[in-house]
């Protein structure tokens, strides 16, 4: 089966779960949010990110290129997306930075020695490891997962989740064994604002949040909030109803305001950007959804990660 | 997942100019915001009298009495007949010059030229007031009798041609051919004993010595009498305090300020001729015995209370049971000290040194927490007192810091956390665990290793027992620069090493090694013989009987401070330029041996450009190859390889006062100096630009975040070294809110259960910084943390400006956008 592809592995990750973690950020995802702010994490194959403001079109990509996928012309790079094959040979030779892969593999035993490195820090903290993505949870390779998720938790390390619930249950069952908390988005309650803005239905999202809420789970909620996208009060009531009458009480609800900073990727990847539709909520509005969850009982509410 | 992230709250950090403004306006009480502001508003100058007095005895005296009573009756006569400051206000009394911001001179050890004279005068950047009459006073007078005998005139003599030539090239620097041994420490001693028990002590020393079996009788009956006239010396400045302080009392109006300057009176009747009985009084005694030692020489660091918190404790708890003294008032006394510190600038330096150190900071370094000396935990209240005291005054004089062991509480480390996260560099943290480690592999008993600290910058000694002299900074990247040019100096265009080789002939790494461990070994060899003569040179010449009387045992072994007298004496030479040293032989081993990407002679002929028209290579230098900082162990065993020879050639190396050398690893602001000394180094670093400060990684090298720069550091072995600098950069978002002092905490507990020695933080944004450098009129109280000290941004020059803007900034979030 297909090796999951890992692109980024962030140390001192503080925003990510208790403490100071490293984070490993597993590529590919099958929803498509509008404001995502890692496009490159989206797609299951490796890519390559181009820095267009960096490059002074020195050409030493042309000559590296094994496929011709970069060519000079009128003093400018060309870049033919469709030629690239993401296989780096490019990377060392670029004089400004500007090219990166986005997708690298690693073995469990690679992936463990990373995670270990920051292991005196987790200590210290409380920290851990959390997998986020993309989606770790819909990966191919889920023996993967559950194998690495296995021997972190052999080595004493606490092990989080960050997923947006689209996946089947059964890749749930795989891990909670060795889980301490999982990260859960909520992105709207509602059905059809959902597969507006993330490409997909949430009707099993919401049936996994249930039974893992039901199996014990630690569970983060949290809610990404856009201003012009999912942030109505109505919907928020409803995702608050939808909790209690579900008996999900999350450790801890984490409101992630919006911001455009991932804007620039889109370019560097060749894809679209929808900034028109989607804008920052004003800090007020973030303090009154704080305060609607407090008023109806909800306790640790966090504006951030 | 992708989400969306928050916006962090950083309305701590208050390094804005509006709230710099405020700054003028700190302090607990309405009288410490008007001593500080004086303090502050009062434009450093150079003080004379010191010299005149000193020059009138010497003319008087010298050929005719011993050279350690001489040294004596010139504090004696200074301290009888120096101009006395009492301010309004004041509650702690005495001042090194005339009046607050005065900087006395010392010309028996180095003559200030006239020149010199006018460069400190017309200088944009801490510069110091000479008037004409000073000027007039330092030709006819100072200067004529001075010139051929000042001690730095004996040791640059004394110096062989190659010394001369590896001091010029930037090889390493002298500590001591401007200012006296020192970088040292008071123990407890002058807490529990007043001067005339000293002196009672001292004459029985006499009385004991063996004429009959000791042939070196002679020469301590003499260091002795002159420790009996500087006890003589201090209790006649306190005797001329009491005085004054009556007679002003008597003509004062103002019933309050009556009472007050009755009670400095009082106090002045004990100490410091008596112990202390009150809190105030231990304060005022530590400050008489301050100035005792920084006016008998110049000592390196200035001199520190010691273990403060662990001194005044009886006190505290004595006064406050007592009723007589309460937190607010406890604050103030401490805060009074802190204006004290603050009134003092650094003796002004010449040449050489005056580049390489910039600043009126004089390194008194004040460390709270700890252990004690049974091994608990040695917070206490006045701990507390003393971090309150830390913020409210916003300082970068004296330098406060704190010490965490272990057993140090969560509440006292985060609440140093809180006032670190203020961004203006204090306090720095040092591990006990770690300092205790280092004393007792150097040989000393437990509980002289529990009552150790942190002076100067980092440099860990004994406090009150130990004279631990650093010699030098030495220029390791530039040893590298040697073995790469056949031991000629490229910038200086000079015959420098011994010929080891052109850098084209070395057919694997491990022939660039053994040409730049012969490079290395031989600078360290020529910079150790020069130590061992200016040793001698001071132990004969310049002998210290008032630091020895505060430093256990010189009084038992008759033994003066500069010549052996204390329990433990140990050297230290410094090494500078760790990172760049790594990243230079990994550049050089990955891309030219291990991965060929390009030959030697490519590498020297890019050098040799400064990397112009080499673009290729320098981005695989700089940008493609594996870096210090990054907890990779390609490049982190190199620095071990390099750390363990500059260590294990020096360690264990005798010096002349019994003791041994030792390294440190730390570059105050030399590493400026060092890096405008070379060329182009194979790690992509420029000409003349500064090379890696203390043990951080070069600028800009590390980019996997925080831990993995402290993962990195922690595998050179700290231990084994008297004290390390590093210095962390964050920006006020990645240390926001309660969770960011928690990960903060976490952090320096992580490094130290690692056994990292110290670690300090400059919590600031790139951007202000940027600011700050182009409208320093707007951010005058700016202080940064520069390398084992602070100070304000605006006296720094251009060039160190930028190197702190380039340090690389800590700014994690979860998915690298919060």
């Amino acid at each position: 089966m297909e090796t999951p592809l890992v692109f980024n592995i962030q140390k001192y990750s503080i925003h990510d779960g208790d403490g100071i973690r490293t984070t490993i950020f597993f590529k590919g995802c099958p929803l498509r949010c509008q404001w995502c702010h890692n496009p490159e994490s989206q797609r299951f194959e490796k890519e390559l990110i181009l820095h267009r403001h960096k490059c002074t079109a020195c050409g030493m990509c042309v000559k590296k290129c094994p496929n011709g996928a970069n060519e000079i012309a009128d003093g400018k790079l060309v870049f033919h997306r469709d030629r690239c094959t993401a296989c780096g040979r490019c990377i060392d030779w670029c004089m400004t930075e500007t090219r990166e892969i986005a997708g690298k593999e690693y073995t469990v035993d690679e992936l463990l020695k990373e995670a270990k490195k920051d292991l005196p820090f987790y200590e210290q903290s409380g920290g851990g490891v959390t997998l986020s993505g993309g989606e770790v949870m819909a990966v191919h390779d889920m023996d993967f997962v559950a194998e690495l998720c296995r021997r972190l938790k052999r080595e004493g390390i606490s092990v989080f989740i960050d997923t947006s619930g689209f996946a089947p249950y059964e890749h749930f069952e795989r891990v909670l064994p060795y889980v301490d908390a999982f990260l859960y988005d909520i992105k709207s309650i509602d059905p059809d604002e959902h597969r507006a803005d993330v490409g997909v239905d949430n009707t099993l999202i919401l049936a996994n949040l249930i039974r893992l809420a039901r199996d014990g789970a630690k569970l983060y909620l949290r809610l990404p909030i856009v201003e012009g996208k999912n942030d109505e009060t109505e919907h928020i009531v409803q995702l608050m109803d939808f909790l209690r009458e579900n008996h999900i009480e999350p450790f801890r609800i984490n409101l992630l305001p919006y911001h455009d900073i991932g804007k620039g990727k889109y370019a560097g990847l060749d894809r679209p950007y929808d900034e028109e539709s989607m804008r920052v909520p004003p800090k007020e509005r973030m303090e009154e959804l704080k305060t609607m969850f407090e008023a109806h009982g909800f306790h640790n509410i966090k504006i951030g990660g | 997942m992708a989400n969306a992230a928050n916006q962090q709250d950083t309305s701590f950090n208050v390094n804005t100019p509006e709230r710099l403004l405020k700054d003028n306006e700190r302090g607990c009480t309405e009288r410490i915001k008007r001593l500080r502001r004086i303090s502050h508003a009062t434009q450093p100058h150079i003080d004379m009298e010191r010299a005149k007095i000193e020059t009138e005895v010497y003319k008087q005296y010298e050929g005719s009495v011993s050279i350690p009573v001489l040294r004596a009756m010139v504090l004696k006569e200074y301290f009888s007949k120096k101009t006395l400051y009492l301010g309004d206000d004041e509650l702690i009394v005495g001042e090194k010059g005339k009046d607050p911001q005065c900087s006395p001179t010392f010309p028996e050890l180095c003559c200030h030229t006239i020149e010199d004279m006018h460069i400190m005068n017309d200088r944009k950047l801490v510069n110091f007031t000479v008037t004409q009459e000073d000027l007039e006073l330092q030709e006819k007078v100072i200067i004529p009798y001075w010139k051929d005998r000042a001690v730095r005139e004996h040791l640059l003599k004394a110096m062989t041609q190659e010394w001369r030539d590896c001091y010029e090239v930037g090889m390493f620097t002298e500590f001591m051919e401007q200012r006296g041994p020192g970088h040292t420490a008071g123990g407890k001693n002058f807490y529990i004993k007043g001067y005339l028990d000293y002196k009672a002590e001292i004459e029985e020393a006499i009385q004991n010595l063996d004429y009959f079996n000791d042939p070196d009788a002679y020469d301590k009956e003499q260091e002795l009498r002159a420790m009996a006239i500087d006890c003589d010396a201090v209790c006649i400045l306190g005797q001329r305090y009491h005085d004054l302080a009556l007679e002003m009392a008597a003509k004062c109006e103002d019933p309050q300020r009556k009472a007050e300057l009755e009670q400095i009176a009082a106090n002045c009747a004990v100490v410091p001729a008596h112990k202390p009985e009150t809190y105030w009084q231990a304060l005022q005694m530590y400050w008489f015995t301050h100035l005792g030692v920084t006016l008998e020489l110049n000592p390196w660091d200035a001199f520190t209370p010691g273990r403060l918190d662990q001194h005044l404790i009886p006190f505290y708890e004595k006064d406050i049971a007592a009723g007589t003294l309460d937190d607010t008032r406890a604050l103030e006394l401490l805060e009074c000290l802190w204006v004290k510190l603050f009134n003092s600038p650094a003796p002004v330096k010449v040449g050489v040194t005056l580049k390489e150190s910039g600043t009126y900071v004089d390194f008194a370094n004040i460390n709270s927490g700890g252990l004690k000396e049974d091994g608990s935990d040695g917070v206490n209240a006045v701990s507390y007192l003393i971090l309150d005291c830390m913020e409210d005054m916003r300082q970068n004089q004296p330098n406060s810091n704190v010490q965490i062991s272990k057993k140090t509480p969560e509440k006292f480390l985060r609440r140093a956390c809180e006032i670190a996260r203020q961004g203006w560099g204090q306090p720095a943290f040092y591990n006990t665990d770690e300092l205790i480690q280092e004393l007792l592999l150097a040989g000393k008993s437990i509980v002289d290793a529990r009552n150790s600290g942190c002076s100067g910058c980092v440099e860990t000694g004994a406090w009150g027992t130990e004279a631990y002299i650093l010699t030098g900074y030495l220029n390791i990247p530039k040893c590298l620069e040697l073995a790469l040019y056949d031991g000629y100096d490229p910038m200086f265009k000079k015959q420098i090493g011994p010929h080891t080789g052109k850098a084209e002939d070395f057919k694997s790494y491990d022939e660039l090694w053994t040409a730049f461990k012969t490079q290395l070994e031989h600078i360290i060899d020529v910079k150790m013989r020069g130590n061992l003569v200016i040793e001698k040179i001071y132990a004969e010449m310049m002998p210290a009987p008032f630091l020895s009387i505060c430093t256990d045992d010189c009084i038992k072994k008759g033994k003066d401070y500069n010549a052996g007298g204390a329990r433990y004496n140990t050297s230290y030479i410094q090494g500078v330029g760790i990172g760049t040293i790594s990243d230079c032989l990994s550049a050089i081993k990955y891309n030219v041996f291990d991965e060929k990407k390009f030959t030697m002679a490519e590498l020297i002929a890019a050098m040799n450009d400064d990397f112009k028209g080499h673009e290729i290579i320098h981005n695989l230098v700089k940008n493609k190859t594996p870096k210090y900082g990054n907890d990779d162990d390609y490049a982190d065993s190199i620095m071990q390889t390099v750390f363990n020879e500059y260590k294990d050639y020096i360690t264990g190396r005798p010096n002349i006062r019994g003791g041994q050398y030792h390294v440190d690893m730390l570059p105050t602001t030399c590493h400026v100096y060092f890096g405008d000394v070379m060329i182009a180094s194979p790690n992509g670093r420029l000409a003349h630009m500064p090379l890696s400060e203390g043990i951080s990684p070069e600028k800009g090298a590390d980019i996997n975040g925080p831990t993995a720069v402290i993962k990195s550091c922690s595998k050179m072995d700290h231990c084994s070294t008297g004290g390390t600098l590093l210095n962390q950069k964050f920006t006020p978002s990645a240390l926001a809110g309660e969770e960011g002092i928690a990960n903060l905490a976490a952090l320096i507990r992580s490094y130290f259960a690692m056994d990292g020695h110290h670690v300090q933080f400059n919590v600031i944004d790139r951007e202000t910084l940027i600011d700050a450098q182009k409208r320093p009129d707007e951010y005058k109280e700016l202080i940064v943390r520069v390398a084992g000290y602070s100070d304000y941004f605006r006296n720094l020059d251009s060039k160190l400006q930028g190197e702190i803007i380039e340090r690389t900034e800590q700014s994690f979030g979860g998915c690298g956008c919060c």
